[in-house]
């Protein structure tokens, strides 16, 4: 296991690369613990698969260096550098018995048969394994194959990581939350740095304690699930975490508030000293747009647009000026299209934005 | 335009597929069928579009049979899952091409409609893009635009969203909402997401295995699901069971926790019941009149703005649906709490005894405390 570091790392795919548009992964400086579980997410596009290939020794990165362990390995290839792999599809002998294809990767490194055996039934208790063990893997179901293939991933005690390239794509949905928690508790008992990459965010927010939200090249955000949630440093953060993700409103500062429109959102005197002049973005997420008078609090005037029932809740999507917002309320509230609603906004989630970053 | 689908049944070599079906459908109405894999949504579809006949059965257009009346001569379209385009022709042309067919040369009025449902649908920038350029999203656009400007009676979307993403899926929801609505055509939508159903607000077909098992308003099913299986496939995350006893004064659950009986239920004879629960009705704060229940956490599933907590009361799973990030250690113990009121009654042979009553609330008024302002 090793702890990781990715120092000044960019990516060009075009030699002499100068502006920004040149480079398909922009430069990052990233440190990853020994034994922590992170996840790249972002959508297609993004450059987490670059990223990723980058760590496994795929491709070199054209600028930075990368650090196992204060060792410099960015010119050393995928082998030497000792990273396991899971990937979308299951990769898997089906010749072989299951318990076979769990000790290939050791048996191809030469570890003897007794403690090849002590791992192998290791990993296969906790990945439900145990009774397959002596079955061809052939004619098994996909998921008790991406199972083999992750155990096949985590069964070599000497590797610097495992990486997960959407693992969970070809499981069925119902037998998904499953996988996920076998992945957690793979984490805590054998203590391994793990790399997940995804375009989900429940599979991201769920397995990661540290997730790196990728967009356009750039790493935009890295943090805790809660830290996403609640700070999202960058507009598309917000936007891309969370269902639905943040209202974002154009507005201006005006004194002691910000406006959307003509609509007058009150802000302290310290957030207003420290944004911007001009055009900035109000971020606030649907759950904290309030329907409920707190009394002491200037009201916005929204007028309902749409209303999505969705069960255990509904979303209310309405016409603030110029711009949208959406609020998420519980499934009683008796709103309809055409009517009009006062709302509050509580200080504590409004988020100002410049330029798509966080400014206060 | 009226469908009517009279005892319609399929059966493809030895198996069976849809077994009796029975199902009318007016003018204008939006209806989602609802149902895991195989449970012949699309075998119904297929049916409906004249792709397939049926086994057995008849199938009315307003009252005229058409169960033998090939697709080419029926007023009909359809969206795949797949994002099926014309590759060669470009993203204008693609839009363009059921006009063409149908005979409409005033190339004004043609443009007009192109550009008009383009706009609609995201896609004014990329009209002289060929579909390989596009991204999934936008190539499943393009096929929807296509598909509504042909001038058909009945429009059929087979899990057109499946194959995009979360994000790409949220914002094409809502945009099909708003092109669905008006019109006197059928759109008829097969999905296997309950979500889904909820969202696009219409009509839903609950089915299972090739058989109907509810069909009514998607918030009336919901709301009142008349069993056991059409609450568990009409709710997501699935609804909570648990099997129980209604004694004189109380309920008493199998796990073992015991909690007075609700009102809805005090004409409900004593015996054994199974009783209901949405996940969105636990939660982790105790509450004056709530029930609590110990729990054993399972895994704490995030998904950006909620947080879904597997768990294990007694033997029994149990599912928590919490606002915002929570995290859970896989092993800890929690205790989650709910309203005896917000329980279902399904009886023994599952079929539903009794639904929590709906209160409508105003705008700014608080369900028993149960609110906070952030």
């Amino acid at each position: 296991m090793a702890r990781i570091r990715l120092h000044d790392i960019a990516h060009s795919y075009i030699p002499n690369p100068v502006k920004p548009a040149d480079f398909a992964l922009q430069q990052l400086d990233l440190t990853w613990d020994d034994g922590g579980a992170y996840a790249l997410l972002g959508p297609s596009g993004s450059g987490k698969s670059t990223l990723l290939n980058i760590l496994s020794g795929l491709v070199r990165p054209s600028h930075g260096r990368l650090l196992f362990d204060d060792v410099d390995v960015t010119d050393t290839d995928t082998r030497s550098r000792n990273i396991a792999q899971v990937f979308q599809f299951p990769v898997i002998y089906d010749t072989m018995t299951v318990y076979e294809n769990l000790a290939f990767p050791l048996r191809n490194r030469g570890v003897g048969a007794s403690a090849t055996r002590k791992r192998v039934d290791q990993v296969a208790a906790i990945l439900d394994l145990t009774g397959d063990l002596k079955n061809r893997a052939s004619g098994l179901t996909a998921d008790t194959k991406q199972r083999i293939s992750m155990g096949r991933g985590l069964v070599r005690t000497d590797v610097a990581a495992i990486l997960f390239d959407e693992p969970l794509t070809v499981i069925d949905p119902a037998l998904k939350w499953q996988l996920r928690r076998k992945l957690k508790q793979i984490h805590h008992e054998l203590e391994v740095t793990l790399i997940y990459v995804t375009h989900d965010q429940t599979e991201a927010l769920t397995f990661a304690d540290r997730v790196v939200v990728m967009d356009r090249g750039a790493v935009l955000q890295q943090g805790t699930p809660q830290e996403l949630f609640e700070n999202p440093q960058h507009v598309f953060v917000g936007h891309f975490i969370g269902s639905p993700g943040m209202n974002l409103m154009p507005c201006k500062m005006d004194g002691s508030a910000a406006m959307i429109g003509t609509q007058r959102v009150a802000l302290p005197p310290e957030r207003i000293a420290g944004s911007r002049a001009g055009e900035m973005t109000l971020g606030i997420r649907p759950e904290f747009v309030s329907l409920f008078d707190p009394g002491d609090a200037a009201l916005l005037h929204v007028s309902v647009e749409e209303v999505e029932p969705l069960g255990g809740h509904q979303l209310i999507h309405a016409r603030l000026d110029e711009t949208r917002i959406s609020i998420k309320a519980e499934p009683e509230i008796g709103v309809a299209p055409g009517v009009r609603l006062a709302v509050w906004l509580p200080q504590a989630h409004i988020k100002l934005y410049s330029d798509g970053r966080l400014v206060v | 335009m009226s469908l009517v689908l009279e005892n319609i049944s399929r059966v493809a070599g030895t198996e069976q597929i849809l077994h009796g079906l029975n199902l009318t459908v007016e003018s204008g109405t939006l209806l989602t069928l609802l149902g895991p894999i195989r449970a012949g949504k699309t075998s119904l579809m297929r049916l409906m579009a004249g792709l397939d006949t049926p086994s057995t059965g008849r199938i009315l257009q307003d009252s005229a049979d058409v169960t033998r009346v090939d697709v080419r001569k029926r007023s009909v379209s359809m969206v795949y899952q797949q994002f099926i385009n014309y590759p060669n022709f470009t993203v204008y042309k693609n839009i363009a091409s059921p006009l063409v067919v149908a005979g409409q040369h005033d190339k004004k009025q043609r443009d007009k409609l192109v550009r008009d449902m383009a706009e609609r649908l995201g896609l004014t920038p990329y009209l002289q893009r060929l579909p390989a350029e596009l991204s999934g999203g936008q190539q499943q656009r393009c096929a929807l635009a296509r598909a509504m400007l042909k001038d058909s009676r009945l429009l059929l979307l087979d899990e057109p969203l499946v194959n995009l993403d979360y994000k790409l899926r949220e914002d094409l929801r809502a945009e099909m909402k708003a092109l669905f609505r008006g019109g006197d055509r059928i759109v008829v939508y097969a999905t296997t997401e309950p979500q889904e159903a909820l969202m696009l607000g219409g009509r839903v077909c609950v089915m299972r295995e090739g058989r109907v098992l509810q069909e009514g308003l998607a918030l009336d099913v919901y709301r009142a699901p008349l069993d056991l299986e059409t609450a568990r496939l009409i709710s997501d995350p699935p609804m909570n069971f648990f099997p129980g006893m209604i004694e004189a004064s109380l309920l008493r659950l199998d796990g073992g926790a015991e909690l007075p009986r609700p009102a809805e239920f005090s004409d409900l004879p004593a015996g054994r019941y199974t009783f209901g629960l949405h996940s969105a009705h636990l939660t982790l704060r105790p509450g004056s009149g709530l029930c609590a229940l110990p729990v054993l956490i399972d895994l704490a599933e995030i998904n950006g703005s909620e947080t879904l907590l597997h768990g294990q009361y007694g033997a029994l799973p149990v599912l928590l649906q919490a606002e915002g990030v929570h995290n859970a250690a896989i092993g800890s113990s929690a205790m989650f709490h709910f309203d005896p009121d917000r329980l279902y009654a399904f009886g023994a042979s599952g079929s539903l005894a009794r639904a929590p009553r709906f209160h409508v609330l105003q705008p700014g008024e608080a369900r028993h405390g149960t609110h906070s302002a952030t």
